[in-house]
């Protein structure tokens, strides 16, 4: 079960797909419900969403994580672009700095269970999520 | 991935095969309101059963695609958003106010059929 890290590189809208798609087998192979598979593919393609539109490339990870008690996904993304100045703002919800709905961070804090994100101006961005299984997730 | 549009009376039915680039969801925008204006279509419907995952793009693009054909004084409906994909949408946020949506491709024709019986 623990086969290593998956790492989709992110350069055009097409890799979104794939690193969505890989994503949610990953999850599906370890046991997540469909509703978990789905919200696992769709933070990746948040996530990797905003590599192509503010770093144009990057890197999505996936690797199956265990800790004392559960076990879980946990979905890397990173660039080298231009990162992002106000991580508080950034995590509002309804801020975006190109034009989008601005929904992205908070909504994907939202899918999941852990949101970690470290990035400062010039320096590219990494986001960190986890994931948890149902079953094996804190109440 | 070409997402066929099939003609159906007054109305046009798109059915999503599998899951969309966001090149392709642009595509299918321009391709779904050329053809509303070619055959006079009176209403769009959109089946997304197949799609796996509705991000922000691509309900901020079917959003689009409705808004654009409400202008040509046609009327749109989504169908098939699955329930775990209706459930992470919710979740993340997005909502596809103001664009009409049916369970399924049965459903929104009998929908639209009575909306425009009611009318004649």
């Amino acid at each position: 079960m623990f086969a290593g890290e998956i790492r989709v590189p992110i350069n055009s809208d097409q890799d979104i797909v794939l690193a969505r798609q890989k994503g949610r087998s990953l999850a599906s192979e370890a046991g997540f419900s469909p509703v978990d598979c789905t919200l696992v593919a769709t933070a990746i393609s948040e996530l990797a969403r905003n590599i192509v539109s503010y770093a144009r490339k990057g890197e999505i990870a996936l690797q199956l994580v265990r800790d004392s008690r559960r076990s879980g996904i946990l979905i890397t993304a990173s660039d080298e672009g231009p990162g992002i100045a106000d991580l508080r703002l950034a995590l509002r919800d309804g801020f975006s700095t190109s034009g989008s709905l601005g929904l992205g961070l908070p909504g994907v804090r939202r899918l999941v269970d852990e949101f970690q994100i470290s990035s400062s101006s010039g320096h590219g961005t990494v986001v960190k999520v986890t994931k948890w299984r149902l079953d094996h997730r804190e109440k | 991935m070409e997402v066929p549009i099939l003609k159906q009376g007054e109305f046009l039915i798109a059915t999503i095969q599998a899951a969309l680039s966001d090149a392709d969801l642009e595509h299918l925008r321009l391709a779904l309101v050329q053809r509303v204006v070619r055959f006079r279509a009176r209403a769009v419907i959109v089946d997304v059963t197949a799609m796996d995952v509705m991000d922000s793009f691509a309900s901020r693009t079917l959003r689009e695609i409705a808004l654009m054909i409400r202008l040509r004084g046609a009327e749109t409906v989504i169908v098939g958003i699955q329930p775990e994909v209706a459930f992470a949408m919710v979740q993340l946020g997005l909502t596809l106010e103001g664009v009409g949506t049916a369970l399924d491709l049965e459903e929104g024709l009998v929908y639209l059929n009575q909306k425009f019986k009611a009318l004649n």
